[in-house]
């Protein structure tokens, strides 16, 4: 299993000064530009610490928000590319349905892959609704420029020999040709998420790594939608390296110290759906039929307990966290049978995304965690032999 | 069904629809006498069904559900009011339509507006009520209240006069109902969002407007104000500019009464 560890890279110091949004409307002014820098300073020296670990790096971004100080993550990725040695580098994921120009996504990303010399894993996302309020890209037709993006993105990486003309529903280019050309051959592994079947099964015949956050043990029914429609398309079950998942990680050599430690990871979730209602389902996001629903009151399940209780992440305690899979909390051996039965729950995973650090984790916690997780958990999760990739894909099938 | 599912729009056999450029739409007919066509505002036909009824005592009242709203397919491609603007022109020209009073509300106006500055050869005369559609003042004043970042609730507050006009109990309409709604909100999105709720080009066209026009103003709107309204009258030459009081945004769903006896009077040549 691969491991990336990840950080919102919050502004926590604002979380408390909000009046029931920290997203979009909440003013900058909350912001001290010296506090931010000095958190971002040593957010990226955890990443270096997580390079030297010898666990990999995922980055992300979010707009108008102190839940997320990486407003774009080429910021990040470059940062990244050139002060880490080996560790891969994900992103996921770059919002390309939002962007305006994605020749400039394919010549920002193949840079990156060339300065980190092929490091660069690829997350294609759709984004959150929150998201749309700063691109103000029209939320009835951003998948649409999605996968027009997308297209036009992987063709720019692998056209090597003329230039290109192209002319779509969103984007007209007449002499397309990238340099420096992508580091890996034909171009960087793509990633990407969901929450839905729908898209799984959409992904799943892509063949690409998806990843979900916060389906907790809900997750099986959305990998298994993948497994079908792989299986369907390539003849064969995904393996589990077609898997992603982030979760929260608070190691420690004491439960009571570990317990402290996923509480304030934890602040992730509790803060990160502190939205104003109108941004947080802009028109056309989700499809009528479920806006219909949410009309009449209903509102759709989202993470689930091993016992497929519902769990509200932003009031859910730690052991209601533990219970659903959103958090692994413990000593080193804990962590490790968590991850391991979710892993067997999952039907095989084999990208853990870590958040090994959130809220308001410390410094020296945040080192003591990944330090720990490197030494104790990792190895034995490198070792871990994942379920049977084809009796996973049967048992989709019967 | 799960989440996340699209369901198929399954027409009702017994809704008059009719089809124009391989597009369905809903259609409803009402009246006798000379046409009158009514464009409906964002909110979609269902609360435009009591001005209708009282627009068809004095007129042939056709008044379709825009592509995208009720049960109406949209085209693929089709995001614009310019392009909801061509469809219409080809619904005129399918139907034989002359001398036709074109009637619109709110982004319903701005389509009439969009018909008629490329167009005015099967028009009559043109009223406008609430109209959004043209960009009034500088590139950092708001001319229309950013009614994508308000709760429902805070819109139904600043749209209408008597916000339990604008009220709807989704728990107890029936399914159809709630999903034009859903539709609606959706359409708009895809019709309205940027360039908000205008299209930068069209003011300027506005000129071409040499038809008699009426615009109609709700006073009690506070999504759009009434110097914006005057000032999109001063833009097509002779255009009229008529309050009617007690009601918001959505005159023609709030006075019902009042809106038709002003747009049949206004249409039958009664006004000097």
């Amino acid at each position: 299993m691969r491991v990336y560890q990840f950080s919102e890279q919050p502004y926590f110091p604002a979380w408390n000064e909000h009046s029931g949004t920290l997203r979009v409307t909440f003013p900058n002014r909350k912001c001290d530009p010296h506090v931010a820098a000095d958190l971002l300073h040593r957010y990226y020296d955890e990443y270096q610490l997580t390079d030297a670990l010898g666990l990999d790096i995922m980055v992300n971004e979010h707009h108008q928000s102190a839940t997320c100080m990486c407003s774009t993550v080429v910021v990040g990725l470059a940062v990244l590319a050139r002060i880490t040695q080996r560790a891969r580098l994900l992103v996921l994921g770059y919002p390309i349905g939002h962007r305006p120009d994605p020749l400039r996504v394919a010549e920002e990303l193949s840079t990156i892959d060339v300065i980190s010399r092929g490091r660069l894993d690829m997350g294609f996302i759709k984004g959150i609704p929150y998201e749309i309020a700063a691109s103000n890209r029209n939320p009835t037709e951003l998948m649409d420029r999605f996968w027009e993006a997308h297209d036009f993105i992987l063709k720019a990486m692998t056209t090597h020999d003329e230039v290109f003309n192209w002319e779509g529903e969103f984007f007209h280019y007449r002499q397309v040709n990238v340099w420096p050309r992508v580091f890996q051959e034909p171009h960087p592994p793509v990633w990407s998420t969901t929450g839905s079947s729908g898209q799984a099964r959409i992904l799943g015949e892509r063949g690409y790594v998806m990843a979900t956050l916060g389906t907790g043990y809900g997750t099986r029914r959305i990998y298994d939608a993948y497994r079908k429609s792989y299986v369907a398309k390539h003849g064969k079950a995904p393996g589990a390296d077609r898997f992603a998942y982030l979760g929260l990680v608070a190691v420690a050599n004491d439960e009571a110290e570990a317990r402290r430690r996923g509480d304030l990871i934890a602040g992730y979730v509790r803060t990160s759906p502190i939205v104003a209602l109108p941004f947080r389902n802009p028109p056309g996001y989700l499809p009528a039929e479920d806006n219909a629903r949410l009309l009449r009151g209903e509102t759709p399940p989202r993470t689930f307990t091993r016992g497929g209780r519902i769990v509200n992440m932003q009031t859910a305690g730690i052991d209601e966290l533990m219970d659903a899979g959103v958090l692994f909390c413990g000593t080193p051996d804990r962590v490790y049978e968590q991850i391991a039965a979710f892993c067997e729950h999952c039907g095989g995973m084999g990208n853990l995304l870590m958040m090994g650090h959130g809220g308001e984790l410390t410094h020296a916690q945040t080192v003591d965690n990944l330090t720990l997780f490197a030494h104790e958990v990792h190895p034995r999760l490198q070792a871990f032999k994942q379920p049977d990739a084809e009796e996973a894909a049967r048992a989709v099938a019967a | 069904m799960e989440w996340g599912d699209a369901m198929s729009l399954t027409m009702d056999a017994a809704t008059p629809s009719l089809v124009v450029n391989g597009t369905r739409i809903d259609l409803i007919e009402r009246g006798a006498g000379r046409p009158l066509l009514f464009l409906h505002a964002e909110n979609g036909i269902e609360p435009a069904l009591a001005a209708i009824e009282a627009l068809a005592k004095g007129a042939r009242v056709i008044a379709p559900t825009h592509p995208g709203y009720g049960r109406s397919e949209l085209p693929k491609g089709m995001r614009t009011v310019d392009d909801l603007s061509y469809f219409y022109l080809d619904l005129f020209d399918q139907l034989d339509l002359r001398d036709v009073a074109l009637v619109g509300v709110s982004l319903g106006a701005w389509l009439a507006a969009e018909i008629a500055v490329k167009s005015t050869q099967r028009l009559a005369k043109l009223v406008m009520a609430n109209a959004v559609g043209i960009k009034v003042g500088d590139r950092e004043t708001r001319d229309i209240v950013d009614v994508f970042a308000l709760t429902e609730k805070e819109f139904i507050e600043i749209a209408y006069c008597d916000p339990a006009v604008g009220t709807r109990d989704y728990k107890a309409l029936p399914d159809a109902e709630v999903l034009a709604a859903a539709r609606a909100r959706e359409a708009t999105a895809r019709f309205a969002w940027n360039p908000y709720f205008h299209n930068p080009r069209l003011k300027s066209r506005l000129h071409r407007i040499r038809i008699p026009t009426l615009l109609l103003w709700g006073t009690h709107d506070r999504m759009l104000s009434e110097p914006y309204g005057r000032a999109y009258a001063a833009l097509i030459p002779g255009a009229r500019f008529e309050p009617i009081e007690r009601a918001g945004h959505f005159p023609h769903q709030e006075q019902p009464k009042a809106f038709a006896e002003k747009v049949l009077a206004f249409v039958e040549g009664k006004w000097p």
